[in-house]
């Protein structure tokens, strides 16, 4: 034992001027890595900075217009009409238009896009999901030009072989169009929710006897609830902010009503209405825009918040 | 297990095999793609009785269990060969005009890792009986506290089974996952590790549940466990590359092994 101890060698020292070259070279290293991660931050600093300056600057034009006109008269007026000479600022049409529009827009995609997404999720062969998905992805990359005139001259004039009485500019028709719209976003996050789903869960079900039909609907939707809410928020916020197809086939008419076979005007369409340059710079019509586009700003916010919470509330702990 | 130390008292040609049989597979082999992941076993279950798949991690028995329940129709490039018969009916549940579902609603599975739906657990116990149609509310109520009861876990539970079976405890989640398998009043079940994601004591209720339910309902077990397999069941069949290596009563294989492989497992010498 002792020969095998005296065996061991002198521990071997490391010179000063290694060690020293070898911190230096460490310091460099961190000082390098300092400059990169700092780099990263003001990347990531960027999106925020951007959502913080578009805020900023709604609220401090918005200010400006609501120096002129009083809130509640922004919010319970019922006309809209900035290029009047009696111009009132009431933005219920408007917003009637928007939820009109998105809604029907909810009402077709919702119901088909949860379908499609359980018939890709749980019943298609591997083959036709990988021949679907890209079809779909290229259907969310028309631009929405394409789906403006779309709904104006194909959607519009079909929906009167059955209602002759409705008008050429309505919200209906845009409002299917944005619901076709948006089905390739629903789906697609609604397969992934649903895929995500353990495969023991569906095993546990088919292991009592379930059929498919059965573990999709019972098992695999329920697991996949707080999928599905997000899919939906996201779709709504889509729907809300969606400018092109309702400028063009819902007429620009700020009108207060909730009837869907009638032309009116969206928060959105409006805000194009005068990017076109109607109204002076500086001008409380030019200022009511960015109040408009408040309005947007918080609806989509508020709609954001309720999918977070409602994912919260049904977060499934599988 | 001190096995080594009992006395050597029969010869292997005195091994007595099951009477009554529940099912019974025939030179049944089972292939994933290309890889032949079961080959010719020929294994019996005896009716009211607890038989255990031992073998080595990968050696094919949760893969033979989950042939019995027709789960690898789930999965495409699975192929059978051979036979699984269910008694008293004699029916070859592998044949090709058997639709799986119907074999399923006969059987029940108890999987590795507790897998409870997110629902409520009166909704997980239920669910079987849902799916084939029972809709009174009377015989939903007392078929899932008779399976809750038969699952130990009635008391613990039966003030909160509209509570989310999710977020019992695991030992818990594995009752329920028994229940759920209970309700249908299966004609066997197939556990698979069902204590291999539990701690001691949930381990042991399980045990100790088993040993109860045999009264009632056949089982296969797998088990990765020896001593769980010495403990609970009454037959051992014992597998190594997805081939059947021993059989035999659970007393005799790990007493008086006939192969040598089966004494070289059973004793830690490998696996």
């Amino acid at each position: 034992m002792n020969k095998s101890l005296a065996a061991v060698p002198e521990v071997i020292r490391i010179s000063e001027p290694v060690i020293v070259e070898a911190t230096a070279r460490r310091r460099a290293q961190h000082r390098r890595e300092q400059v990169i991660e700092s780099g990263l931050f003001l990347a990531a600093l960027m999106s925020v900075a951007a959502t913080a300056a578009i805020l900023a600057v709604l609220l401090w034009e918005s200010l400006g217009f609501f120096k002129a006109v009083s809130l509640t008269d922004f919010l319970t007026d019922t006309l809209w009409t900035p290029l009047f000479d009696d111009a009132r600022y009431g933005i219920l049409p408007l917003l009637a238009g928007t939820v009109v529009t998105s809604l029907i827009g909810l009402l077709v995609a919702i119901p088909v896009g949860t379908v499609s997404a359980i018939y890709l999720s749980e019943f298609a062969s591997s083959r036709l999901r990988e021949l679907i998905k890209p079809a779909l992805e290229l259907l969310g990359a028309v631009p929405t030009v394409v789906y403006g005139y779309f709904a104006l001259l194909v959607v519009t004039p079909t929906l009167q072989k059955l209602w002759p009485d409705l008008p050429g500019f309505n919200m209906l028709s845009p409002g299917i169009v944005i619901g076709i719209m948006i089905l390739p976003l629903v789906i697609s996050l609604s397969e992934d929710a649903m895929r995500a789903v353990p495969m023991v869960l569906r095993e546990g079900s088919y292991a009592t006897g379930a059929t498919r039909l059965q573990t999709a609907w019972r098992v695999v939707v329920p697991a996949a609830t707080s999928g599905l809410v997000a899919a939906y928020v996201l779709g709504v916020s889509r729907a809300v902010g969606e400018t092109m197809v309702v400028a063009i086939a819902a007429g620009q008419n700020p009108n207060l009503t909730w009837n869907p076979m009638e032309p009116a005007a969206t928060i959105t369409a409006y805000i194009v209405q005068v990017a076109l340059g109607d109204l002076p710079h500086g001008s409380i019509g030019y200022q009511s825009i960015f109040a408009a586009g408040l309005v947007l700003a918080v609806t989509t916010f508020a709609f954001n918040m309720f999918g977070h919470a409602m994912r919260k509330r049904f977060r499934e702990v599988y | 297990m001190d096995v080594m130390e009992l006395p050597r008292l029969e010869s292997p040609e005195d091994r007595v095999w099951p009477k009554l049989l529940k099912a019974e597979t025939r030179a049944l082999s089972f292939s994933y793609g290309h890889r032949l992941a079961l080959k010719n076993l020929s294994v019996p279950v005896e009716e009211y009785k607890i038989t255990a798949l031992i073998g080595p991690s990968g050696c094919g028995k949760s893969t033979f269990l989950r042939c019995f329940n027709r789960m690898h129709d789930l999965y495409p490039e699975t192929r059978y060969q051979g036979e699984i018969l269910l008694y008293p009916d004699n029916r070859n549940i592998l044949a090709r005009d058997v639709d799986p579902i119907e074999v399923r609603m006969r059987l029940a599975m108890v999987f590795q890792k507790p897998n409870p739906f997110p629902k409520s657990v009166y909704e997980n116990v239920a669910y079987g009986l849902k799916v084939r149609g029972v809709t009174d509310r009377r015989i939903l109520d007392e078929k899932v506290e008779q399976a809750l009861r038969s699952a130990a876990l009635w008391k613990e539970v039966k003030d909160r089974l509209s509570g989310l079976a999710t977020s019992l405890s695991g030992g818990q989640q594995q009752r329920v996952c028994i229940a759920r398998a209970l309700a249908t009043d299966p004609e066997l079940l197939l556990l698979d590790e069902p204590t291999s994601a539990l701690d001691p004591i949930a381990t042991a209720n399980i045990e100790e549940l088993l040993l109860d339910l045999k009264q009632r309902v056949t089982i296969l077990i797998v088990t990765h466990n020896m001593q769980q397999a010495a403990r609970v069941s009454d037959w051992t069949a014992f597998m190594y590359l997805g081939e059947l290596v021993e059989f035999g009563l659970t007393k005799q294989l790990f007493t008086n092994p006939s192969k040598k492989q089966t004494e070289d497992y059973i004793t830690g010498r490998f696996g």
